[in-house]
């Protein structure tokens, strides 16, 4: 395996929350965010970390970001620990938080990159080489004199990612980085970062409720629950333990009765000539549309992903039927009659 | 590192970000023009509520106008300085409530600097303005025998001054990671403090004089220094020189204020909260 960039070794997190239980008298109670969590994560990997909201994915990243002090386990980042050396490491790492900008709200674009060319010392050669590649793949060479606060919310979110990368980090946290976004800001996010990756063997740590950003970009998925890690493996993995599902949805020129589909996929929802098939996540969409199309009078069609809570919570909490149909509220291909 | 690399480290940082504060504040030239005015003139009517005490009587406290022009001079000067430094301390609770205090800590700066030019607004320089123009006409007032040591003596207090206030700014946001409403507890101790000062010693109660200069040593602000200045014996009869001691006293604030803050900021990093 190649060198390990980041390392924990049972490292735990305890939060002390005090509760007011009477007039004066206070509860205390222990909780543990982070409990025993123990992974490495190698020079140059992509990893998706998930986990439901509450799981410690966040304290898990504040403590590799220095924010926040283990309170047990050894922890390190480049071999720095990160607590103890937090100026040291934020020289090499980047962190975006998808939902709060670090960029400044008043001033045109390209001021918050001069304050990180000095506040990160950058050498001028090096700053400038990056900027212009930055601006190049991140569509930003007309924004730069604009105000941040005239940014659209995916013009803003490239233009943090850049201010990440300004100082050619070895490690980039990103937290939600296309939450919010319109598919064409987020096939851009992604085909960046991708490229990022490969270009600059840049360690990549992402947060995300996005399944298809964790599809498109990571060979590697850890699942958070709890504060404990409960799947380290590839995302197909993930889809089999799980035993996620995909949904095709068909529209027919006509109401006909529910699709005699091949094993195991199944037809789940019939609403008029629109019908919903459920299969597994891991087999193929292209096989089952063609028999399809071969044996019915097919209008249109579209594939919806498993939402990511879904899986994991499948994972986490067995199988429990057949999961509901999603409610119909993304990509119609036909306009719905009502 | 070494601290005196990470104060060279923090001075930077703080350059930097006020910097840009101060360009973010000019993309509003106007409102900037009248907040400038408006504390002016604000801050300046402090100094009339003095003068038209003085329109009925001739002394405060045995203190004549130019006297306690003096007081409020060096008082408010001094306020100044460290209010347009580190005023911004006060809205440290804020930045911790709303989650976005974490950005500081992943960037390469101190977070002391970091928090203290948050917001950075060049028009606090106008209390300060204010202030000096008032100590301004007091010395030309006043009646004092100047010696070098006594000329010496007005940039240290003020510089003096302006640290104590400091290190109450400083202290008081450190406050701020246990309580995050805090903020009004520490405007009672600074804005308090400089209006407390304004008046001579002799117009307050002997334990209030005593808090002032022993467990708060704001005294040291201007009292003390102002009182060997004009030749008055020194409030609580202070022994000679104690007027010199005041960047000791400066240096006795700074140090536990700083003290403070780490401890803060090491209770932030375990808790989050």
């Amino acid at each position: 395996m190649a060198e390990a960039f980041i390392e924990l070794d049972r490292v735990e997190k305890v939060f002390e929350v005090r509760r007011r239980a009477g007039f004066l008298r206070r509860e205390r109670r222990q909780v543990r965010a982070v409990d025993s969590l123990s992974f490495t994560v190698a020079r140059g990997e992509m990893v998706g970390y998930i986990g439901p909201n509450g799981a410690g994915k966040s304290t898990t990243v504040k403590m590799l970001t220095g924010i926040l002090t283990p309170s047990a386990g050894r922890l390190r980042v480049a071999g720095i620990d990160p607590s103890r050396e937090r100026t040291r490491l934020a020289h090499r790492m980047g962190v975006v938080f998808g939902q709060r900008t670090t960029l400044w709200w008043d001033l045109p674009l390209i001021d918050s990159y001069r304050l990180m060319h000095r506040m990160y010392r950058i050498p001028d050669a090096r700053y400038r080489e990056n900027l212009d590649r930055l601006v190049e793949l991140l569509g930003l060479g007309e924004l730069l004199d604009v105000p941040v606060r005239q940014l659209s919310l995916g013009q803003r979110m490239r233009g943090d990612i850049a201010a990440a990368l300004l100082h050619d980090p070895e490690v980039l946290y990103l937290d939600e980085p296309t939450i919010g976004l319109d598919v064409i800001s987020r096939t851009r996010v992604r085909d960046f970062l991708r490229q990022v990756n490969a270009e600059r063997a840049t360690t990549v740590l992402l947060t995300t409720h996005d399944l298809q950003d964790i599809e498109q970009l990571c060979s590697r998925v850890m699942v958070i629950d709890h504060g404990r890690l409960v799947y380290d493996g590839a995302l197909a993995g993930l889809h089999e333990v799980g035993e996620s599902e995909r949904t095709l949805v068909v529209d027919l020129e006509r109401e006909l009765p529910p699709i005699e589909a091949p094993a195991p996929a199944r037809v789940v929802r019939v609403v008029g000539p629109r019908q919903w098939l459920a299969f597994p996540a891991s087999e193929s969409a292209a096989g089952l549309v063609a028999r399809i199309a071969a044996r019915y009078p097919l209008v249109d069609l579209s594939v919806r992903e498993p939402d990511i809570e879904a899986v994991i919570a499948k994972m986490l909490h067995g199988t429990e039927g057949t999961p509901e149909p999603p409610p119909d509220r993304d990509a119609s291909p036909v306009p719905e009659s009502s | 590192m070494r601290w005196p690399s990470r104060a060279a480290e923090g001075v930077r940082a703080y350059r930097l970000i006020a910097g840009m504060w101060i360009r973010s504040t000019m993309t509003y030239r106007a409102s900037f023009a009248l907040t400038v005015c408006g504390n002016l003139v604000l801050t300046g009517l402090d100094f009339v509520a003095i003068l038209l005490m003085f329109s009925q009587v001739d002394a405060l406290g045995g203190w004549t106008l130019p006297e306690v022009a003096l007081l409020y001079g060096l008082s408010v000067t001094a306020f100044g300085i460290a209010h347009l430094a580190f005023g911004s301390m006060a809205s440290l609770g804020g930045r911790v409530r709303d989650g976005s205090f974490d950005t500081l800590l992943v960037r390469p700066a101190p977070v002391l600097a970091q928090v203290a030019a948050d917001r950075f607004a060049l028009r606090r320089l106008g209390r300060a303005v204010q202030g000096a123009g008032v100590l301004g006409w007091a010395l030309v007032a006043v009646d004092v025998d100047w010696t070098v040591a006594k000329v010496l003596l007005l940039p240290v207090t003020l510089l003096c001054g302006a640290v104590i206030f400091g290190s109450l700014f400083v202290a008081g946001g450190a406050f701020q990671f246990l309580a995050q409403d805090a903020a009004e507890v520490q405007n009672a101790f600074t804005y308090g403090g400089t209006t407390l000062l304004q008046y001579p010693p002799s117009v307050f109660g002997r334990d209030l004089v005593r808090g002032v200069t022993f467990v708060l040593p704001l005294a040291f602000v201007n009292w003390v220094p102002a009182a060997h200045l004009l030749g008055r014996p020194y409030p609580l009869g202070l022994p000679d020189g104690a007027a010199f001691a005041t960047p000791l006293v400066a240096l006795v604030c700074a140090v536990p204020a700083g003290a403070v803050w780490r401890a803060g900021l090491r209770s932030y990093r375990s808790t989050g909260s």
